[in-house]
């Protein structure tokens, strides 16, 4: 495992005084997942120990939007199962798995965009924090974490920039303290400069709380800056895994299933 | 001068009924993406159950009551037992659903009821007051206009004050993303058919009074004009179905009161195309792109 290089801390990204949740492990054993036709993935297995963030690299079409959906259960694999903390979810419904520490950002514009930044905040947290005045203050504590959004409070959804939406997206999974964090293309669509102070927030986030987190990125240099383990997924498999570093290092792997 | 004022009180309170029943349409679409034409055959069973209250204890009171409680367990069952069974891939089927649905509820009505209309009597007089001698509006129409102010306003408070309302609207415009925020969308999704019944059955309920009374296709006209209402306000907005069921009520009134009853559908269905014509997705439809 890599040593993560020192950078410059950005703002807190839980409410204060909060006790983060113990970390937790996340496993998937034997999956296999397809639509119609061929499965997308076949017995594929996958650790991802408590604590470390893990890269999911890949070409499109690799299968890391159908493994992210799958974890948090929004699809339904053939067989095989996806395992926390040692538990088996595999009769755990979405939202139940939600209440155990399981969080996802999904790909792609994720804010409900009829909502305001405060509504789409409230909405995150209310399974978790049901009283208001507690509610109210994780609120204000992600409007420290992510300043630009403590100045569009009352904007909606689809009034943000792509930057501002990803950021919410981010601030909205956090709320809830999960455990372990899935994240689909958080850089889809944003300048790197506002790619690197999301990742950077989000790996101030995990370092302090411990969470758990798998990345899934195209954008394969910074994915690795951020991340302990890089996992490269092609054409249903694993073809590589191993610490972040040796997958940036290694040229060969670059050329063969990242394209660059 | 004083017919004017008659009409336009009458029409008022007459809109706010379509305009309620209007929102109960918009309630479900917005939950479930159904435009539900079984809506006033379910309010129908509900006031039929309201009807046998009211017969057995004598208050019409509890026979509002009943009608609130009975819409919402007919919108549970409609829901859970039917509804959810069909592929909601696209809202056909859904629609042809609810149309079987209607079929089966009218006639099953009608096997047990027959045919007859079954007066139903107000619990207040619908002799007008009278203003310096112009006669303006009965107390039974006053009823009206207060009761259906306070289940609008009731219904704003509870979309955009409480969390619950929280949660039902993001259910509805984002279903996989709130699931992911641990939102039990089916659940809401029944409430939502729960909530719309009831609100639709207290419509008919207040309607009932002043009709002829209570048989299966008691809701029909009443129907025909919330749709009407809704497609006009957008099936989205419930300002569109309070504005457009007030347009639509005094609309009504006026061409029944100054050209004859016979004229009033066409007035509706001229307003309606016009309506269309200049904006086919309604008034207070909204532009933006929905998120999955
Ligand atoms: N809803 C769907 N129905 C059918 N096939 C699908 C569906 N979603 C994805 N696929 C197919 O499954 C495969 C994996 O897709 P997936 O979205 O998981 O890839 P990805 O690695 O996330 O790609 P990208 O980097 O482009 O987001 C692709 O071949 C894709 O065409
Ligand atoms: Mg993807």
């Amino acid at each position: 495992m890599s040593p993560a290089t020192p950078r410059p801390t950005t703002a807190a990204a839980a409410p204060a005084g909060a006790s983060p949740a113990a970390p937790a492990a996340l496993g998937v054993e034997g999956l296999t997942v397809g639509y119609a036709g061929a499965p997308v993935m076949a017995d594929l297995t996958l650790e991802v120990p408590a604590g470390q963030i893990v890269a999911l690299l890949g070409a499109n079409g690799a299968g890391k939007t159908t493994l992210l959906r799958t974890v948090s259960g929004l699809l339904t694999p053939r067989s095989g199962r996806v395992v926390l903390d040692g538990e088996d979810l595999s009769a755990v419904s979405v939202e139940d798995r939600v209440r155990r520490g399981l969080a996802q950002v999904p790909e792609g514009r994720s804010v409900v965009a009829e909502l305001s930044v405060e509504e789409n905040l409230h909405l995150g947290a209310l399974w978790k924090i049901p009283a208001r005045r507690a509610r109210r203050d994780a609120v204000e504590a992600m409007y420290d974490a992510f300043e630009p959004l403590s100045r569009r409070r009352r904007s909606l959804g689809h009034q943000l920039s792509g930057g501002e939406r990803q950021m919410l997206s981010l601030a909205r999974a956090l709320i809830a303290e999960p455990r372990v964090l899935l994240l689909d293309e958080p850089s889809l669509g944003l300048a790197p400069r506002v790619v690197a102070q999301l990742l950077d927030t989000l790996r101030d986030t995990a370092r302090r709380t411990g969470l758990t987190v798998l990345l899934a990125e195209q954008n394969v240099t910074s994915a690795l800056s951020v991340a302990d383990r890089g996992v490269v997924l092609g054409l249903g498999e694993i073809v590589a895994d191993a610490p972040a570093a040796d997958i940036a290092a290694d040229p060969a792997l670059r050329h063969a299933y990242l394209g660059f | 001068m004083d017919r004017i004022a008659f009409l336009l009180a009458t029409g008022l309170a007459r809109g706010l009924v379509i305009a309620l029943f209007a929102l109960s349409l918009v309630i479900i679409w917005r939950a479930a993406r159904i435009v539900n034409f079984a809506q006033a055959a379910m309010a129908v069973v509900a006031v039929f159950v309201a009807f046998a209250v009211t017969a057995l204890t004598d208050s019409f009171w509890l026979g509002l009551v009943a009608a609130l409680v009975a819409g919402a367990v007919v919108g549970y069952a409609v829901e859970r037992w039917l509804i959810r069974l069909v592929p909601a891939r696209t809202p056909l089927p859904g629609m042809i659903v609810a149309i079987g649905l209607v079929m089966v509820l009218q006639a099953g009505i009608g096997i047990a009821f027959g045919p007859q209309h079954r007066p139903m009597a107000a619990p207040f007089s619908e002799q007008p007051f009278t203003v310096g001698g112009v006669p303006v509006l009965s107390p039974y129409d006053l009823f009206v206009l207060l009761v259906a102010l306070g289940v609008v306003g009731g219904l704003a408070l509870l979309f955009n004050g409480t969390t619950l309302g929280l949660q039902m609207r993001a259910s509805a415009m984002a279903p996989e993303v709130s699931r992911l925020l641990g939102v039990r969308v089916p659940r809401m999704v029944t409430l939502g058919w729960m909530l719309s019944a009831a609100v639709a059955s207290l419509a008919v309920l207040l309607l009932v009074p002043t009709e002829l009374g209570l048989n299966a296709h008691s809701g029909d006209v009443l129907f025909v004009h919330a749709f009407t209402v809704a497609v006009l306000g957008g099936l989205d907005s419930p300002v569109g179905a309070l504005v457009g069921g007030i347009v639509v009520g005094v609309l009504i009134s006026l061409v029944t009161g100054f050209l004859g009853a016979g004229l009033a559908p066409i007035a509706v269905l001229a307003l309606l195309t016009l309506v269309l014509l200049v904006r086919p997705g309604g008034i207070f439809a909204v532009k933006e792109a929905r998120t999955a």
